[in-house]
């Protein structure tokens, strides 16, 4: 699905990201973790194709295909889904509206015409239901006035429409009381599937109690330093990073 | 690929051109340029006029020629030289005519590259178009489902023949000769326009549409509308304007008059987008317009504006709140890019008790543009519980062009209640990222978070307006995204 060899990123002329490998296959579920500043949301932002940050070496390959000098828009359209750390507002643009625009504008790059509203509305009724969306939350202005937990629940509910191939959470755990996170993760955890995969970024362990990762990765100082399954999450909640930065 | 930044946000905004930039090439009957007694006398004959009209016409000319045009604006511009314009044109070709089949076919056409053909028009079940090309209607629809109501819908031209009582009893008395030098200039030598009367305690059943068009190249338009809301009655008009590409700047000088007798309703809406002038900022149309409406008692009046053309807009339809418990509504969305100035608003004169006032301004701005909100809320002595609501917003693209907001509040009774909200937000990159992460290109995106900015005001347009409008909005900002 996903596979990055030796990239390295900067912004603004300082290198964040220094040679960073990582393979995700369909149906797999990677945890990256590591200190503040180690390069996560970076790492998220590159693969997302924010302009910001120049990748100065290597390769972002999705399904076979480089990706990394597509715009951001393009890669979405290839299946690349980025729930955010800080969702952005946009007032006057409600949910479904601006939903029913990326589904629409998703389809129209692939050749397709909208989606029938009947279809659309279907649609959004199941996977909103799944998520524990209000209906009334629909037709507010994105992301405007919204908690941090309505914040979170709405990118999980557009990555639910979008049906992405790959999905990476950029803590999504952050600002989440315990029963949306619950809520959240149980509906990533509905959405998984054999032809998709996950990519969790966080700083703790507690979303990991939720959502089970394959791997977990611990990323420092703009590389991958240790892999391991699960447990290895565990350890560094025991732990902390201190002896990972030794290693490195 | 894409890459965005600020400076490539501002420079695309900046290469977009005038979508309907054409002419259409219709023989036109044009008197020689220059203005004196004489034109206006010209102009008065041309039309048939009685005596009495030619007369108004004569005195605004005299006041007129002892005026100065107004400076306080805040728009710079090169004035235009009054006496090398020509203060009239008509299309030639004048048949009656039966039905839009026989309407020329290259104005048709022309109708159809602006998107709102007649044909379409016609589709619109509920609408009734008069159509206004260079001064003189051309075509008129509907008018027997209106003339079943009693209403009246016509060129003002055609009025001041067939119904010269009802002309005479209301033209000029809510802006009156002498209100300003281009209501003045305006009054001497209007060309056309469209006059509306709806009897008493008639809802009108349908949409009232013209759409106005500048064509031949060194022409003024001088268009006059006149509407007449008998008591108890409900109108919605429509007013639409597009022009096509000039490079010598054309004066635009209109002045619409409003009167809701008690308990009637008037909903004003337009849009305008008239020629703004290229990236450079040569040409484009100088829009100074007049708008006033008065209200009597428990009537309303609601002005909704969409602002996208011109090169200068100098334009404040406004509300005389005369009767109790009367009701002025301005709703406004105005886009300056490029090197286009705006200074628009709105004034809101409460004199009776318990009179309410509603403004909704929304200005966005792009390139090197200057947009400027003015309105004055004026709360008279004898206006008891009056109350108003006035909310400014201004959205700017890039770090060229400018916001400004002049609101002026007199409060002459204590019991007034007086609101003013203002916001100034710019489009940020990050929102436009998390747009391009959802798989919406930067135009789209631009479009959306525009239209989200502009929703109060569209909303409170009738539907296929509504589409127009938001149609306008998007070409108007348009860029060429690689």
């Amino acid at each position: 699905m996903l596979k990055i060899e030796n990239l390295k990123a900067e912004i603004d002329g300082k290198a964040i990201l220094k040679g960073l490998n990582i393979e995700v296959k369909a149906g797999e579920v990677h945890a990256i973790m590591g200190p503040n500043g180690a390069g996560k949301s970076t790492l998220a932002n590159v693969i997302a194709g924010k302009e910001e940050y120049e990748v100065t070496e290597g390769s972002i390959e999705l399904n076979d295909e480089d990706i990394s000098e597509l715009a951001p828009e393009e890669r979405a359209h290839n299946g690349v889904f980025l729930s955010f750390q800080y969702p952005v507002e946009i007032p006057g643009v409600s949910v479904t509206n601006f939903i029913k625009t990326a589904i629409n504008e998703t389809r129209k790059a692939k050749g397709l015409e909208d989606m029938p509203a009947k279809d659309m509305l279907k649609m959004i009724r199941e996977k909103s239901e799944l998520l524990e969306i209000d209906r009334k939350f629909l037709g507010r202005s994105l992301n405007e006035g919204f908690s941090g937990g309505e914040k979170k629940r709405n990118e999980i509910f557009q990555m639910a429409m979008l049906e992405p191939k790959l999905a990476i959470l950029d803590e999504t755990d952050s600002g989440l009381d315990i029963d949306a996170l619950r809520i959240v993760a149980n509906g990533v955890n509905k959405l998984k599937s054999k032809d998709n995969a996950v990519i969790v970024i966080t700083h703790y362990q507690r979303l990991l109690d939720y959502i089970v990762p394959d791997f977990v990765h611990v990323l420092h100082d703009g590389k991958i330093v240790k892999t391991g399954d699960a447990s290895l999450a565990l350890e560094l909640e025991a732990k902390g990073y201190d002896w990972i930065k030794e290693l490195a | 690929m894409s890459k965005y930044t600020e400076e490539q946000l501002e420079e695309e905004l900046k290469t977009q051109e005038y979508k309907y930039g054409f002419y259409t090439d219709i023989e036109s009957d044009t008197f020689p340029i220059g203005l004196n007694e004489d034109v206006v006398r010209a102009i008065s004959k041309k039309k048939n006029e009685p005596e009495w009209m030619t007369e108004w016409r004569l005195e605004a000319f005299r006041v007129w020629e002892q005026m100065e045009e107004p400076e306080w604006a805040n728009v710079h511009y090169e004035k235009p030289k009054f006496q090398d314009i020509a203060y009239y044109s008509a299309p030639k070709k004048k048949p009656k005519l039966n039905s839009l089949d026989e309407v020329d076919p290259e104005l048709l056409d022309t109708f159809k590259r602006l998107g709102i053909s007649v044909d379409e028009q016609k589709k619109l079940a509920n609408v009734a178009v008069d159509i206004v090309m260079d001064s003189v209607s051309v075509a008129t629809t509907f008018k027997k489902t209106l003339g079943e109501k009693g209403i009246i819908f016509m060129p003002i031209s055609e009025a001041i023949q067939e119904h010269p009582e009802l002309v005479k009893k209301y033209l000029g008395t809510i802006v009156p000769t002498t209100d300003n030098f281009y209501a003045a200039l305006n009054s001497a030598v209007f060309s056309d326009g469209s006059f509306c009367y709806i009897p008493k305690g008639v809802k009108c059943p349908m949409e009232l549409s013209t759409y106005f068009r500048i064509n031949e190249g060194g022409t003024g338009q001088f268009e006059r509308t006149l509407v007449v809301a008998d008591k108890g009655s409900y109108v919605s008009y429509l007013e639409g304007c597009t022009a096509p590409m000039r490079d010598e700047n054309q004066l635009h000088a209109a002045v619409v008059e409003l009167i809701a007798l008690d308990d009637a309703e008037i909903k004003y809406s337009t849009v305008q987008n008239w020629y703004p002038g290229n990236k450079e900022g040569k040409g484009g149309v100088y829009n100074f317009v007049t708008k006033r409406g008065l209200c009597e008692n428990n009537a309303k009046i609601s002005w909704t504006q969409v602002e996208t053309g011109s090169a200068v807009t100098w334009k404040y339809p406004s509300c005389i709140l005369k009767g109790n418990n009367s009701v002025g509504e301005f709703y406004s969305i105005a886009v300056t890019n490029n090197h286009q100035q705006a200074d628009t608003g709105t004034k809101m004169i409460h004199l009776g008790k318990n009179t309410r006032s509603t403004i909704i301004s929304k200005g966005i701005s792009a390139g090197q543009s200057q947009n400027s909100y003015r309105g004055l809320v004026q709360i008279n002595s004898r206006a008891e519980n009056a109350r108003n609501f006035s909310q400014c917003d201004s959205l700017l693209m890039g770090n060229a062009c400018g916001a400004h907001t002049f609101p002026y509040i007199e409060a002459k009774n204590k019991s007034a209640q007086i609101e003013h909200e203002a916001t100034t937000s710019k489009i940020g990159e990050d929102q436009l990222f998390y747009c391009n992460q959802r798989g919406i290109d930067t135009e789209k995106a631009i479009a959306l978070i525009v239209n989200g900015f502009s929703k109060e005001v569209l909303n409170k347009l009738p539907m296929e307006f509504a589409v127009e409008a938001q149609k306008l909005l998007e070409i108007s900002l348009e860029g060429s995204v690689g």
